[in-house]
């Protein structure tokens, strides 16, 4: 066949690196024309900046792009999908209140008039009837406001754009991420015609079984690095996630209260949040155990957790803490029943980034730092607790009235435990509690839990980190896609295990 | 506290200025009477003040001093004694507060909007039932009239206008009883705002009401007693409208009081982002609308160009203020 020409895209020896991480480390990768790549890998492996990379929106700090064998170089995505590159966002890049038609030309709309520019309605009929067969979609859609269209109808609509710039590599970066199995399967389709028609497509994805049916060739990245590639012959579920994991865990998780636990304090039976199309969860919490939460982005763990916590509405089913069914409609319902949540955004959920330290501190303490007449604050309580709190969990500020946001990510997150110390938690739920945490404040704040955990909470981890998880759990269950697909004691507890399962491979 | 001390510095500028225009006009009247102006003006300023806190904001103010000025004195024309209608008039404000707070919480509107359709709704409302038990649709409402139709109630009139403005029945003004009642309600919302639990939540609300709520602050109980206070004291701006003018017309009362207010409070260093903002600097910052419009007089200004005045004062504290904000 033609493979034996140059590359119709290749990526030599690409390094990019981030303040604090090694995003991408001398990763390369060939495109031919009419194949599908999948780039697979966990999360934070580096799939999407490499794909930022070959579409132009990140500059590699060392290696080559190359295209049709001639060196090229983006400076914007506009460059990239000049030379027929274009990337088809997890978010996708529409204008939501225009139509499909204006959206098929925006920025580039066929013209009529001279310097008047006045849209040529006929032309962009004509062209975008044209487009929208190429991806199987009905052509009466031309005239419809993008908005209401479903998801897998605007991913179409994305791809018919790209298809118009005359793209011949599309990167698609989770595509299926939002769309129904139906809409899946005619994504495939739409994605063997294009390869019929010369397209290539780079396909990332950590859903294992698209990559076995839509690719022909899979390069599997860990830790920004290049892991392995697979041939068609050899791509399978099992050498997917063998070439994905396959790390020593070399951090230190001080676990020394893994005594035997307690009677169930968290109790969470059939619970589905509204909106959800997954099915209901159930699993139960002990005291002094911690509990790891295991799946991929949009395994729908930080959903649960906010149902739980009284963020979002719950649909059906019951949370019990200590075997008391209890009624959260908002938060600060649960936290009355001692239900606590270290939130995922720190700077959105957890603090108010904007004021001081001893503010954030105070802020759900205040009634223990109130006069109960009129609830006035006593300043010397106040700032004695401030002490107390800032010494025993070691943040380090200046003082209490410096603002939080100055502070480093990991003083950050102690300031959101420390303010939960406080109030005795009877379940504590974390979610991603050491993302962007330098690794002092980590161990630091591992030793916390394991304290906590030592004196009796029921700890509900979601974590996407490994390490963390396989380090600091008593106890895992993986979501896939919304539902429970497994629950791992410590003895079957691997990083392969929990793959397979995240991934939607069978329990073994 | 640089934010309180430039303010402080733009106060006394410009009173020193209005003093030394003309020495021999500032007498103890003119005083009397600066003060009384800056009471006023606080009372709407902290008002709406303590609601941009919350990250809120109030656009009715002008037309709910309208309404409150017109229904207590047809409240007293009909017959309702004068301190029980300044009451009825009160209340009335809360529960227009607590409308607005309703609406911007549980109903999910912005408060620009909800506050937007008031301006239109009050000062419509105002016009209607000022006419009430007239035969006439629309008319001006006095004290004079009042006191002609229920003589019975006009020395009871005349104890609440001594009380509240500090005016005498033939109209002298010899104490500044506006301003003094301004200080003590500051007084008391400095207490709450800096001093107790529901003043850090006001903060926090209007910083960042998702981790406010993440924190388990009841955000919308919060937010809507901010609104409370903003109609209430509005109404109650209305009241002292009335008492201190003697006569008020409804298609003009209280007119732009609203965006006055705001200018003050955002001079004294509240943020329209929210979650900024003294009690003090607010009190502050309504005393700088007195002087403006002093100067006009002192210095002969045409009164056509106080809103140019007015509109580059805050053009130019705000610019300063984010200059600072980014060096800091």
């Amino acid at each position: 066949m033609l493979m034996s020409l140059a590359p119709v895209l290749e990526a030599t020896a690409i390094t990019k690196q981030f303040p604090g991480v090694r995003a991408l480390d001398g990763v390369s990768l060939q495109v031919h024309a009419g194949e599908v790549v999948a780039v697979v890998g966990e999360n934070g492996a580096g799939k999407s900046t490499l794909m930022k990379v070959l579409a132009g929106v990140y500059q590699p700090d060392s290696g080559a792009l190359h295209r049709n064998g001639v060196p090229i170089h983006f400076d914007t995505p506009l460059a990239a999908m000049r030379a027929g590159i274009s990337l088809i966002h997890q978010e996708l890049n529409l204008a939501e209140n225009l139509s499909v038609a204006d959206n098929l030309f925006l920025g580039r709309e066929p013209t009529w008039g001279g310097p008047l520019r006045f849209v040529d309605r006929a032309t962009i009929r004509h062209r975008g009837t044209e487009l929208l067969q190429r991806v199987g979609l009905d052509t009466t859609l031309l005239p419809h406001i993008v908005g209401r269209l479903p998801p897998g109808q605007k991913q179409l609509v994305e791809i018919a754009r790209a298809l118009g710039l005359d793209a011949k590599v599309l990167i698609m970066d989770e595509p299926t991420s939002s769309l129904t199995q139906r809409e899946t399967d005619r994504l495939y389709t739409v994605i063997d015609n294009l390869k019929a028609a010369g397209v290539s497509v780079v396909y990332i994805s950590h859903r294992l079984a698209e990559v076995t049916r839509v690719a022909g060739r899979a390069v599997v990245l860990r830790d920004g690095r290049l892991a392995g590639e697979l041939a068609q012959a050899e791509l399978t579920h099992e050498n997917l996630v063998r070439l994905m994991v396959g790390r020593d865990l070399h951090q230190f998780f001080p676990r020394e209260h893994r005594q035997s636990h307690g009677p169930e304090r968290l109790t969470v039976s059939g619970l589905r949040w509204v909106g959800s199309k997954a099915a209901p969860a159930t699993f139960a919490v002990r005291a002094g155990e911690v509990f790891g939460m295991a799946g991929l982005i949009g395994a729908g763990r930080t959903e649960l957790a906010e149902a739980i916590f009284g963020v979002r509405a719950i649909a059906t089913g019951e949370v019990r803490v200590d075997g008391q069914p209890i009624r959260v409609r908002e938060p600060r319902d649960a936290i009355h029943a001692g239900v606590l949540l270290v939130p995922e955004d720190r700077r959105l959920h957890g603090l108010v980034i904007d004021n001081s330290v001893g503010f954030n501190l105070s802020l759900p303490n205040l009634h223990m730092l109130s006069r109960t007449l009129l609830r006035l604050i006593v300043p010397q309580r106040e700032r004695a607790f401030h002490q107390r709190m800032i010494a025993r969990l070691r943040i380090r500020t200046p003082t209490a009235s410096q603002r939080a946001g100055l502070l480093s990510g990991g003083n950050q997150q102690k300031i959101v435990f420390a303010r939960w110390l406080a109030r005795g938690p009877a379940v504590l739920i974390l979610d991603e509690p050491t993302r962007g945490v330098d690794v002092g404040a980590k161990a630091e704040i591992y030793q916390l839990i394991d304290e906590l955990a030592g004196q009796g909470v029921a700890i509900l981890m979601i974590s996407s980190d490994m390490e963390e998880l396989l380090g600091m759990s008593d106890r895992v269950i993986v979501l896939h896609e919304g539902r429970v697909a497994g629950e791992l004691s410590r003895d079957q507890l691997s990083e392969v295990a929990v793959m397979r399962l995240a991934t939607g491979g069978a329990s073994e | 506290m640089t934010r309180i001390a430039g303010v402080f510095v733009l106060v006394v500028s410009l009173y020193a200025w209005l003093y030394f225009s003309n020495p021999d006009n500032f007498g103890a009247n003119v005083v009397v009477d600066l003060l009384n102006r800056h009471g006023f003006y606080g009372l709407l300023t902290l008002g709406v003040g303590v609601l941009i806190i919350t990250g809120g904001i109030d656009l009715s103010i002008g037309s709910v001093v309208a309404l409150g000025a017109v229904s207590f004195g047809v409240l007293m024309r009909s017959g309702v004694p004068p301190v029980l209608a300044a009451m009825l008039v009160g209340l009335g404000g809360a529960l227009i507060g607590l409308l607005h707070g309703i609406l911007c919480t549980y109903g999910q509107l912005q408060s620009f909007l909800v506050t937007l359709c008031g301006l239109f709704v009050y000062r419509g409302l105002a016009r209607t039932i000022s006419g009430i038990g007239e035969h006439t649709a629309e008319q001006t409402v006095s004290l004079y009239s009042i006191k002609a139709e229920q003589p019975s109630a006009a020395s009871a009139l005349d104890a609440l206008r001594a009380g509240i403005v500090g005016k005498q029945a033939n109209g002298a003004l010899d104490f500044p009883m506006e301003f003094v009642l301004m200080l003590g309600f500051a007084a008391i919302l400095a207490v709450v705002l800096h001093g107790s639990a529901a003043g850090r939540y006001w903060y926090a609300v209007g910083s960042n009401r998702q981790a406010a709520r993440y924190s388990g602050v009841n955000a919308d109980r919060h937010q809507i007693i901010a609104f409370i206070i903003s109609s209430t004291c509005a109404a109650l701006g209305g009241v002292i409208l009335l008492l201190d003018f003697a006569s008020v017309d409804p298609a003009s009362a209280g007119a732009e009081f609203e965006l006055l207010a705001i200018t003050g409070a955002v001079i004294g260093g509240c943020s329209l982002r929210g979650g900024e903002g003294t009690i003090v600097g607010i009190v502050l910052g309504a005393a700088i609308l007195p002087a403006i419009n002093k100067l006009n007089i002192f210095l002969g200004i045409p009164n056509t160009v106080i809103p140019i005045v007015v509109g580059l004062t805050l053009l130019a504290g705000a610019s300063l203020d984010e200059i600072l904000r980014r060096r800091g």
